[in-house]
């Protein structure tokens, strides 16, 4: 069945401060999302049946929450100032076979440090382009083949994990995406084994009017550590849809890093979810680097399902005209001693948008948790717009909570010590600017994705700070 | 190095400025200072030290309500923060800005070059410039892994200070307006940065230190100690009598000039 190509109808708002006319215009031109289901279901019967019954069993479940369950718009809560009717009035398929795509094409993107690299074209997995093998207790494999081979090591161990941190009855999107459940990536780490560099997960789009569906799994056995780096790119500067599952399951006294970075096409719709369980005295850290799209909906979740985990969350979204960027994070102290740290850190320039909710919530009994919440927004441009919310819900009497929420422009006392030392006032601020970006990059700790996203950050940003 | 014949560097003639919303803490400050001098101004808390040293260096805060600068046969006070540095006027702030994901090597760098630029002197590239930091750090006793840290961020009091001198060995002012930078210091460095303050002097540039201790003042002499209070100097004296106020305190001083002043409101 054909599709009609994409068409995006609607460019850059620049009147987003102008609540009541919004809502107005919203009231007329919001897209059905019903004919956005139909059309991105669509291809799912497309899909060959699994070999594994269990798996065939996840989608058919997963199609029937996406035919019930209600795409967001705007009248829902969490959905309030992230308007989707842009992505419902654009079709998307998936890929059905994967697009040819040169070892070339992904110099720019090879991690140096990262031994292991699983690719992924279109959401289809690219074995000639992936690489390394797995290391001592480290396994970085492709889903589709786990799924394939009843005999398979993980078979066991991921049909028990997949789809139990992000179940399809979590949200329309997460249910779209296990329908389609195929491809993906599994990152599993034996038990007491430490893998510290990193993988690879890379996932490219390499045409506009294509939606995929990444899914990633990560399982830490007991007193293991990994470093996963997922990565989603474009090889093109239209419209494709990018709809993502990260699974992440911590156990006991184990630890992972997690880099997610986002540099899809300035045309493309990313919406992802990413569900962490941490056991007791397990640790998750986590930076999230939101550069492309669009639209962007990064949905972060992280629970403390026993005592002693440390939890530590750093955002950054770099958002220019015509794009947004929303960030839900939530993380659940469900037991006691459990220390998180989240900063949340977005820069503004043209008519773009940033919204931050970052939910906290600490359970009765969840005594001496410790959180600390900074959100620090940073506007270049009269025509951005900032919503940041942080929501701290307390049930335990005996914890530590802080949190704040900053807007602002360049501080007056930082760029007058630059300006003391001779440096130009447009210099000055693009160096303060790259700077607040930087200081979230740096923690990445992988040097040379760093080196090249600190780049493109002082490009990006070169290019904000000058007059246009 | 008192010489009559000197070249005046900084002339500040009844300079009166306020801040917010027109709170007056500059209330007429004089000071003439020389190419080869040493100046330093003691003076209580909250007297205005900080203040005049940040309304010459171009805060955006202050307001300048009356009065003149002249920097190096220029007016001062008409020039934009940045051309001041590149002129030559340069601040060691007495609490040192921290700026989170800018290297420091990379802040000096772009400081360096861009005062270079403005005096028609070469560009350096980060090799070369690395070069140069290094030969300067070393001087300071600084361990080079401050160039790849954050500016000033998580250093230690002394070392944001020294990180202040280096920045002052790199830009080769002609007047260096030191602002505390013996505060925090443990003894060694003290020595170690007074040195660097030292080695820094020429015939043709001045050194004016803001502190409130005798200490520093042992390693660098002063030609001139200026007693500031209550917004402008009411004392001029030589270097004795920053022993003398290290003994006696300021209310000998003081106290009188609070009188005045109140005699003045009384009016
Ligand atoms: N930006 C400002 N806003 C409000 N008040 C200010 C500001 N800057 C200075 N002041 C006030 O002006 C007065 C002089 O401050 P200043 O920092 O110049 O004192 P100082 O002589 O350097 O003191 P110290 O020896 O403690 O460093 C103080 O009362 C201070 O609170
Ligand atoms: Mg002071």
């Amino acid at each position: 069945m054909s599709m009609p190509p994409p068409v995006a109808q609607d460019d850059a708002q620049d009147d987003t401060r102008d609540e009541a006319r919004n809502e107005a215009r919203d009231a007329n031109t919001s897209a059905p999302p019903a004919a956005y289901r139909t059309s991105v279901l669509d291809s799912q019967r497309a899909l060959a049946g699994s070999p594994a019954a269990w798996v065939n069993q996840l989608r058919r479940e997963a199609l029937e929450q996406a035919h019930v369950l209600s795409l967001p718009t705007r009248q829902d809560e969490d959905w309030r100032f992230t308007d989707l009717s842009a992505l419902y009035r654009l079709a998307f398929k998936a890929a059905s076979a994967p697009a040819a795509v040169v070892a070339q094409a992904i110099d720019p993107y090879r991690i140096a440090e990262a031994p292991q690299r699983l690719v992924f074209i279109d959401g289809v997995y690219a074995p000639e382009l992936s690489e390394g093998p797995s290391g001592e207790g480290l396994t970085v494999c492709s889903l589709a083949q786990v799924i394939a081979e009843p005999s398979h090591r993980l078979h066991e161990t991921v049909r028990a994990h997949l789809g139990t941190l992000a179940p399809a009855s979590g949200g329309a999107f997460a249910a779209i995406n296990t329908a389609y459940l195929h491809h993906g990536a599994v990152l599993h780490v034996a038990r007491n084994q430490a893998q510290l560099t990193p993988s690879h997960l890379l996932f490219i789009t390499t045409r506009e009017g294509l939606a995929s569906y990444p899914r990633v799994l990560v399982i830490a056995e007991g007193g293991s550590q990994c470093h996963v780096v997922e990565d989603h790119v474009s090889l093109h500067q239209g419209a494709a849809c990018v709809n993502a599952v990260t699974e992440v399951h911590i156990e006991t006294n184990a630890q992972v890093r997690h880099a997610r970075i986002q540099r899809d096409s300035r045309s493309s719709f990313h919406i992802a979810r990413c569900a962490v369980s941490v056991a007791r005295d397990a640790r998750y850290e986590s930076v999230s680097i939101d550069l492309g799209a669009r639209l962007s909906r990064l949905d972060l979740s992280v629970r403390q399902e026993a005592p002693g985990v440390h939890i530590a969350l750093d955002g950054l979204a770099l958002v220019g005209n015509g794009q947004l960027a929303d960030t839900h994070s939530f993380i659940d102290h469900a037991a006691a001693n459990g220390a998180s740290r989240q900063l949340h850190k977005t820069i503004l320039s043209g008519a773009s948008h940033a919204v931050f909710n970052g939910r906290i919530l600490v359970r009765p009994g969840a005594q001496h948790t410790d959180s600390a919440q900074q959100s620090r927004n940073l506007l270049t441009s009269g025509r951005a717009r900032v919503d940041a919310k942080p929501q701290l819900e307390i049930h335990a009497d005996d914890v530590k909570c802080a949190h704040g929420a900053t807007v602002g422009q360049i501080d007056q006392g930082e760029l007058f010590y630059l300006l003391s030392r001779g440096i130009a006032p447009e210099a000055a601020r693009n160096l303060l600017t790259y700077g607040f970006a930087a200081d979230i990059i740096n923690r990445l700790g992988v040097a040379s994705l760093a080196q090249r996203l600190r780049q493109q950050v002082l490009e990006q940003t070169d290019r904000a700070g000058s007059p246009s | 190095m008192k010489d009559p014949q000197a070249m005046p560097v900084l002339e500040v003639r009844g300079l009166r400025a306020t801040v917010g919303d027109g709170v007056e803490i500059l209330k007429g400050v004089d000071l003439l200072v020389k190419a080869g001098e040493v100046h330093a101004i003691m003076g209580p808390n909250g007297s205005g030290k900080s203040t005049l040293s940040k309304v010459l260096a171009g805060h955006p805060d202050y307001t300048v309500t009356a009065g003149e600068v002249i920097f190096r046969d220029r007016e001062l006070l008409a020039m934009p923060a940045e051309e001041r540095a590149r002129a030559g006027l340069f601040l060691g702030f007495q609490y040192p800005v921290e700026i989170p994901g800018v290297a420091n090597s990379q802040f000096m760098r772009l400081a360096y070059n861009s005062v270079q630029t403005a005096r028609g002197g070469e560009e350096l590239d980060p090799l070369e410039f690395d070069d140069l930091v290094r030969e300067r750090m070393k001087y300071l006793e600084m361990d080079p892994a401050f160039l790849e840290r954050s500016v000033n961020e998580g250093f230690s009091g002394g070392e944001k200070k020294r990180n202040e001198i280096l920045q002052m060995a790199l830009l080769d002012p002609t007047v260096a307006l030191l602002d505390e930078t013996d505060s925090g210091l443990d003894i060694d460095a003290l020595r170690i940065v007074a040195g660097g303050i030292n080695r820094l002097r020429r015939e043709d540039n001045a050194v004016v230190l803001v502190t409130h201790y005798q200490r520093l003042l042992n390693y660098v002499i002063p030609d001139y100690v200026h007693v500031f209070d209550d917004g402008h100097i009411v004392r001029t004296g030589d270097k004795f009598l920053a022993l003398e106020l290290e003994e006696r305190g300021y209310d000998w001083i003081t106290a009188p000039a609070a009188a005045n002043s109140a005699q003045a409101q009384a009016r």
